[in-house]
């Protein structure tokens, strides 16, 4: 499975998702500049990883999902491409318009760097088929705008189709309806707040988030 | 042709900040304070001389970059 990892001024979890691929998927993944308009090479899938892209300037996200690797981004998710956006890269996912919602900042106003107890909400998705549903995962956040807003009937919409992925079990942040992860409607694109690449090597004594991986290289094969 | 715009949280949207500044302005002792919000304010140049271009120009950035129309509403003012 080919992936490919974008790389924003800002980005600092590109390389932590990069080891997860390569460590899980036995490939490389290429690591895609922000400036480029398209891929050298298509991939199987994207991540867009997390950090403070644009150093978070005007909204979390806001300036990233305008830059020109995003329209190839795009290109791919609408053909149905496996892209995952991880905390800033979910951000990033909202504002370009490939997830519904948006972040705000945290309930309490705070950055939150901790682990968290996830429960796969969904396990019929192409990110979560190597998770059981109900499933309890341990996985770390960080993150100050987090706190997943959308209208109520959006919200609606979402948990009647099946488009919330993942949920706290102690909601830290505020979240409607404690969403942790969200797909698109189609289930190819997944936004989540948790880092699950931050829990895939066994070196550091959690792999509660390798699973996010594996379901796609199943989802492949 | 300068423009301010004044950007925030849609009514209804939590407000974290301005929740955190009212109790401040309670503490100091501004009881009658209330409904706090706190937005961001942006002022820009649009080159030419066609008010009516400019201002639909101003919108534009609005809606792709400057708010986000899921959780911010918007005014543009001419200066």
């Amino acid at each position: 499975m080919k992936s490919a990892v974008i790389v924003f001024p800002g980005s600092n979890c590109d390389r932590d998702a990069a080891w997860a691929l390569e460590m899980i998927t036995g490939q490389k993944p290429d690591m895609v500049w922000y400036g480029d308009s398209d891929f050298k090479t298509k991939p199987d899938m994207i991540v867009v990883p997390g950090g403070f892209s644009y150093g978070d300037y005007l909204r979390s996200g806001a300036m990233a999902s305008n830059a020109p690797i995003m329209k190839a981004v795009k290109s791919l998710a609408e053909q149905g491409r496996p892209v995952i956006g991880i905390c800033n890269g979910f951000q990033i996912l909202t504002e370009c318009g490939l997830l519904p919602g948006a972040l705000l900042r945290n309930r309490d106003q705070l950055f939150i760097c901790d682990d968290t107890e996830l429960v796969v909400e969904n396990a019929n998705t192409p990110f979560t088929r190597g998770y059981d549903k109900g499933q309890r995962l341990t996985v770390p956040i960080a993150h100050h705008d987090g706190n997943y807003f959308a209208d109520a009937e959006t919200l609606d919409r979402l948990e009647g189709e099946g488009q919330v992925a993942f949920r706290y079990v102690n909601n830290p942040n505020g979240s409607a309806r404690d969403i942790a992860g969200v797909t698109n409607a189609k289930g190819n694109v997944l936004g989540l707040m948790p880092h699950p690449e931050r829990a895939s090597d066994p070196k550091l004594g959690n792999t509660d988030g390798a699973g996010v991986f594996k379901s796609l290289l199943m989802e492949m094969a | 042709m300068k423009f301010r715009i004044d950007v925030s949280l849609k009514p209804g949207v939590l407000d974290v900040q301005g929740k955190a500044v009212e109790g401040a302005l309670h503490g100091l002792g501004f009881s009658d304070a209330q409904n706090v919000r706190i937005g961001r304010f942006v002022t820009l140049e649009v080159a030419g001389d066609d008010p009516t271009h400019a201002e639909a120009q101003v919108k534009d950035m609005c809606e792709k970059l400057l708010a986000n129309p899921v959780i911010e509403s918007y005014q543009i003012t001419p200066l």
